[in-house]
């Protein structure tokens, strides 16, 4: 029976797809509804901006890092930042860094709530995704507080960040921490545990860890594997050495090392990390400036370097050449959804058509970060 | 080990093939004969010292006079980095891929291709990626003139205060 083959159907998926969680486009080729593959067609969100780098200067490329990816804009800022001040052998205030933590580990809570409620319902669970969007939206009432954005933040600068925290909001952000982690257990009895949920999720879509590393993928879809690998705690960055937190990988508790569930539950086991961070970031948090002197016209020795930040979906890469002027030579950003996005042909073939839709959601692949 | 005793034991294995070793403040690398790419490569991925199991990163860079593709490889194991570099000619840059020992060299070589103009020989599915199949010219090239409109689809907009003076007079 198994050779048995109907004939094969080319389906178009997008790019406007509600699932797709952005603009993407997939071809469909499906022997009834098990697909032989899906092949990915990006480029629909293209807005050249690594050309635009080349032409606005270091500082006015600020807010134009937001748009690489639009839900965890934090860590698109500092990469860019870091990636200046490396190059122009900045330091930056003690105070700045600590601004710049606790605002990149509230940005990966939202973005980590965006897409575990974006795949509940991806699999027709609509209330956890309400659930989700809620505690979002306080995540980005605090966010704005601080920097007056809710979604492209524009908060850091070269050198540090832009604004001090506001008064009182060191208070509001514990009371709203005292409010979250309650809410995790509950969204893990919810959602995480649910019986149809898992089934759905585990034996689906297994990438080995050699495989995962093969294709350079990184951040959770990589410790889903079971590689323990975080830029925060391998090649520390920033002031994360100050704080005490674990690496969540997959187990393989629910199915096999690797599937979809392990990509989950890691970004579930994450969100308490970055909760722990917060807690004694916000507590240790020193006082003096948060940004430091760095001259309007900035103009970098000529060079290159590339910086590592860990951002909500993984190892960001800002590859920089500058020649010396004001403009930089040369931007290169290395995305973790780029890479995702192109082990899904593999991973498609033999799956069912509604298998790829969580497949997706559970790599968390973010449109705008793969095109640029 | 340091990123300067890797490019130091690729020289060695390498010799002459290896054109030069930058030895920079940030970020040293080695430039290299672009023939040899995927010899070294595979040695660098082999080789029990170094384990590069990782190539994470991959682009292109247009210097007005030639164009280089710039390797940055990364072991998980060893946990440590080292940049390549190889310069092409502006006109026909063409360079082997390394697809065959990386899988993720595969989409990197493309945006790389799609975007600079750089040929990847050997490289199973050389198509654009990001900028639509019909596009003209390579948007990362220094020389790249943005065309005024595309399929009749206008890349320039009106100033709207400019538009507003106008109806005032």
């Amino acid at each position: 029976m198994s050779t048995l083959r109907t004939e094969e159907m080319t389906l178009n998926m997008g790019p406007q797809h509600p699932s797709t969680h952005g603009v993407l486009r997939f071809v469909v080729r499906a022997d009834g509804e098990v697909m032989r593959e899906a092949i990915p067609d990006v480029g629909y969100l293209h807005r050249s901006i690594e050309k635009i780098a080349e032409k606005v200067g270091y500082h006015g490329f600020m807010p134009y890092t937001d748009r690489v990816d639009y839900v965890c804009a934090m860590f698109t800022n500092q990469g860019w930042g870091s990636a200046c001040e490396r190059l122009g052998n900045i330091e930056v205030p003690k105070r700045g860094e600590y601004c710049r933590v606790i605002a990149a580990e509230f940005n990966r809570l939202a973005s980590h709530l965006l897409s575990i409620g974006t795949m509940g319902m991806d699999i027709g669970a609509m209330t956890p995704f309400t659930h989700a969007i809620r505690e979002r939206e306080m995540i980005n009432d605090l966010i704005e507080e601080l920097c007056g954005a809710r979604l492209t933040f524009n908060y850091m600068r070269i050198g540090g960040v832009a604004w001090d925290l506001p008064p009182g909001w060191r208070e509001k952000s514990n009371a709203y921490l005292d409010h979250l982690e309650p809410i995790l257990d509950e969204f893990n009895n919810l959602l995480s545990y649910n019986k149809i949920y898992v089934e759905r999720l585990a034996n689906i879509g297994i990438i080995t860890a050699k495989e995962a590393i093969d294709y350079n993928l990184v951040g959770p879809n990589l410790r889903g594997c079971g590689v323990k690998w975080d830029i925060r705690k391998d090649i520390p960055y920033s002031v994360y050495p100050d704080f005490d937190f674990d690496v969540p990988v997959g187990n393989g508790h629910w199915g096999t090392l690797g599937d979809s569930m392990d990509r989950y539950m890691v970004r579930v086991f994450e969100m308490k990390e970055s909760v722990k961070i917060l807690r004694q970031a916000l507590a240790k948090i020193p006082s003096g400036p948060v940004l430091a002197k760095v001259p309007r016209n900035f103009k970098p020795p000529a060079g290159e370097c590339q910086i590592r930040v860990e951002s909500a979906r993984g190892d960001m890469g800002w590859y920089v050449v500058s020649d010396g002027t004001g403009y930089p030579w040369r931007v290169h950003v290395r995305t973790g959804s780029f890479a995702a996005m192109g082990i899904i042909q593999k991973l498609s073939q033999g799956l069912m058509i509604a298998d790829l839709v969580t497949l997706i959601a559970s790599l968390d692949v973010i449109a705008p970060e793969i095109d640029r | 080990m340091e990123p300067l005793q890797i490019l130091e034991r690729v020289k060695n294995q390498f010799g002459d093939r290896i054109l030069e070793v930058a030895d920079r403040k940030l970020d040293p690398f080695a430039v290299i004969d672009p023939k040899a790419i995927v010899e070294i490569g595979r040695f660098m991925k082999n080789d029990p010292e170094l384990q590069m199991d990782c190539l994470s990163n991959e682009s292109g860079v247009d210097y007005k006079d030639h164009i280089e593709v710039v390797y940055h490889f990364f072991s998980y194991q060893r946990r440590h980095t080292a940049v390549l570099k190889v310069k092409l000619p502006r006109d026909n840059p063409s360079v082997e891929t390394l697809e065959n020992v990386w899988k993720s060299a595969n989409w990197m070589e493309r945006e790389i291709f799609d975007l600079l103009g750089v040929n990847f020989e050997g490289h199973s599915d050389m198509r654009r990626i990001l900028m639509p199949e019909d596009w003209q010219g390579y948007p990362l090239r220094k020389d790249f003139v943005e065309p005024l409109e595309y399929h009749g689809i206008s890349t320039v907009r009106e100033s709207p205060i400019i538009r507003l003076d106008t109806k005032k007079k």
